[in-house]
């Protein structure tokens, strides 16, 4: 039987739903007009004040908000709150190089561990249930959304954070862990190295996996759930937003519920900025109606899907979004951290080396790999083998420092890496999601 | 009196040295040393060649990266510990050799060392005092 965090909000009908996103949007809008200069300007600049906006209906009038903005406003710009009522911030990769910082008051975060714990119930969590959350903890928003969630649950949490893979399977087993959270690639990863230790399916304990941050097919779902003899759920979020838990999945499996209590969703026409109707792809944009510190109006996710409003045979109301298809950015999904070309580019030149560089990603074994072609310039040659390994070294932990992951750097000859007419082929993605 | 070497960056793919051997042999220089240092995914090919300047002009004008470095090519007696008692005098004097490399039969049929070193007037004077001489390139064959 299906059971729900939160039944009278998760199943509530369309109307209730839509009374409270009409009151909290209004509500919002003025919010964000009383304490957010830099969106109050927008709105002026485009000829809208909070009296005309009346509910989700109007909700098209307003300006979208982009990462550039994030960029521009950064670090405090967004902030509607004073510093005095917030409590944390989480951070993800900017575009080039200043990270997004987004705040959270205590209320922030009670409801975004709501958002969380309704993802672990529809995994079937209980109190009785043991998670372990293998997401990243720290400025990523992974591993302390998961943990937020399963304590809401009533779940014993293992806070066990990414990497490794030993001490995790040692805890799986000892502690009999029933729910992992991580993300999928890493779920992959913990499978085929327990089944290299012997382990089959029956003999895991775990029955539900949460996985999330980055794309997956539904092949490496089958993959997963056959290695870790569980079942795999989805999710979705972005820190901007909160982080994980924005939608996820239920028993059915065919997208992922957006929280729309908290978040109103639209898919728009990424060149017009034109909303779509149901069922068109488009690009995925949210606006934040509960959120005190860092309510994001029409934030522009650059994530391509498609929503649908279709009955769910698990009881639940609201909206279903498709997994991400693609982003009308060029933005990559690397271990589940957000990677732009442009970044790279920025840590090259910081180093010497040229534009010219190629990106290839690729998914070995279930992880993904990165690897930055860059070409040899005559300021990092040397006839010391020493020394041109040196500069290199510098370079991977220059990226690493920019990225928050490991890349392999491959030096090749000047004039090697295809110059394109037009636009430069930088990223070159071999994975097969 | 030090030669002038010439390096030149080597990706590791098939066919990156006949490139340069090409381009070497197009301009009818002739090679006196050669040595290569490599990791997994690149190299340093380092060279002697009978006309650097023009050597290096045409490299370049082909794309490749490179470098001149002054080295100290040595004649090594051609004897049972030759190159112990050179090494024996440079390790003395305190000389870090940052590598080195064999020339064997110079145009004269004789044996060299080519060393590469922070500071290559230093390790000439260490030499002459001891008696040995560092050689100019026109003994390996520069013209």
């Amino acid at each position: 039987m299906e059971r729900y965090y939160q039944p009278e909000i998760e199943c509530a009908s369309r109307e209730t739903i839509l009374g409270w996103q009409n009151e909290r949007l209004v509500k919002q809008v003025r919010h964000v007009w009383d304490n957010v200069p830099y969106y109050r300007k927008k709105m002026e600049e485009k000829g809208v004040t909070p009296d005309d906006i009346k509910g989700v209906a109007d909700l098209h009038k307003l300006p979208f908000l982009s990462k550039e903005d994030l960029r521009i406003a950064y670090p405090y710009g967004l902030l509607a709150e004073p510093l005095e009522k917030c409590v944390r911030i989480q951070s993800t990769s900017g575009t080039t190089g200043k990270r997004v910082v987004a705040f959270y008051t205590q209320h922030d975060i009670d409801l975004w561990e709501d958002c969380c714990a309704r993802a672990i119930v529809a995994a079937g969590g209980t109190n009785k249930d043991v998670c372990q959350v293998s997401y990243g903890y720290g400025l990523f928003t992974g591993g302390p959304g998961l943990n937020g969630g399963s304590h809401k649950v009533g779940c014993l949490t293992i806070p066990t954070s990414s990497g490794n893979t030993e001490r995790q399977i040692m805890f799986i087993m000892d502690l009999q862990a029933t729910i992992l959270c991580c993300t999928p690639s890493y779920a992959a990863y913990l499978g085929e190295t327990m089944k290299e230790m012997g382990y089959t399916p029956d003999q895991i304990p775990l029955k539900a996996g949460i996985f999330g941050a980055e794309a997956w097919s539904e092949e490496m779902r089958r993959d997963i759930e056959k290695t870790l003899g569980i079942k795999a759920y989805d999710i979705y979020g972005l820190t901007e937003t909160s982080g994980p838990g924005v939608s996820f999945e239920c028993s059915e499996q065919t997208g992922m519920h957006i929280n729309e209590d908290h978040f109103i969703a639209e898919i728009i026409d990424p060149e017009t900025g034109e909303v779509l109707p149901e069922g068109e792809k488009g690009e995925l944009v949210f606006t934040s109606i509960t959120k005190e510190a860092f309510p994001l109006l029409r934030y522009r996710t650059r994530d391509i899907c498609v929503l649908s409003r279709k009955k769910c045979s698990c009881g639940r109301t609201h909206v279903k979004m498709s997994k991400p298809m693609g982003r009308s950015d060029d933005m990559l999904i690397i271990k589940g951290v957000n990677v732009f070309p442009s970044q790279i580019e920025t840590v090259l030149i910081q180093h010497g080396y040229s534009s010219n560089y190629q990106i290839i990603v690729d998914r070995v074994n279930h992880t993904d790999t990165l690897e930055v072609q860059v070409e040899m310039t005559p300021e990092n040659f040397s006839d010391s083998l020493a020394k041109i390994t040196e500069r290199e070294k510098e370079l991977v932990s220059g990226l690493k420092t920019m990225l928050g992951i490991g890349a392999k750097v491959k030096l090749v000859a000047p004039k090697t890496i295809q110059r394109s007419e037009g636009k430069a082929v930088r990223v070159i993605d071999k994975r097969k999601i | 009196m030090t030669i002038r070497q010439i390096s030149v960056f080597l990706e590791n793919r098939a066919g990156q040295l006949r490139e340069i051997t090409g381009v070497l042999c197009d301009s009818h220089i002739n090679l006196r040393a050669i040595s290569i240092a490599e990791t997994a995914d690149y190299g340093v090919l380092r060279i002697i060649a009978d006309d650097p300047a023009s050597a290096s002009e045409k490299l370049l004008e082909h794309g490749f990266i490179l470098t001149m470095t002054p080295v100290v090519a040595v004649e090594v007696p051609d004897q049972p510990g030759g190159l112990n008692s050179v090494l024996g005098l440079i390790s003395d004097s305190g000389i870090d050799v940052e590598y080195m490399y064999a020339v064997l039969g110079g145009s004269n049929g004789k044996a060299y060392m080519i060393f590469r070193v922070a500071d290559a007037e230093k390790l000439c004077e260490v030499l002459e005092q001891n008696g040995l001489k560092s050689v100019p390139g026109e003994v390996l064959g520069e013209h």
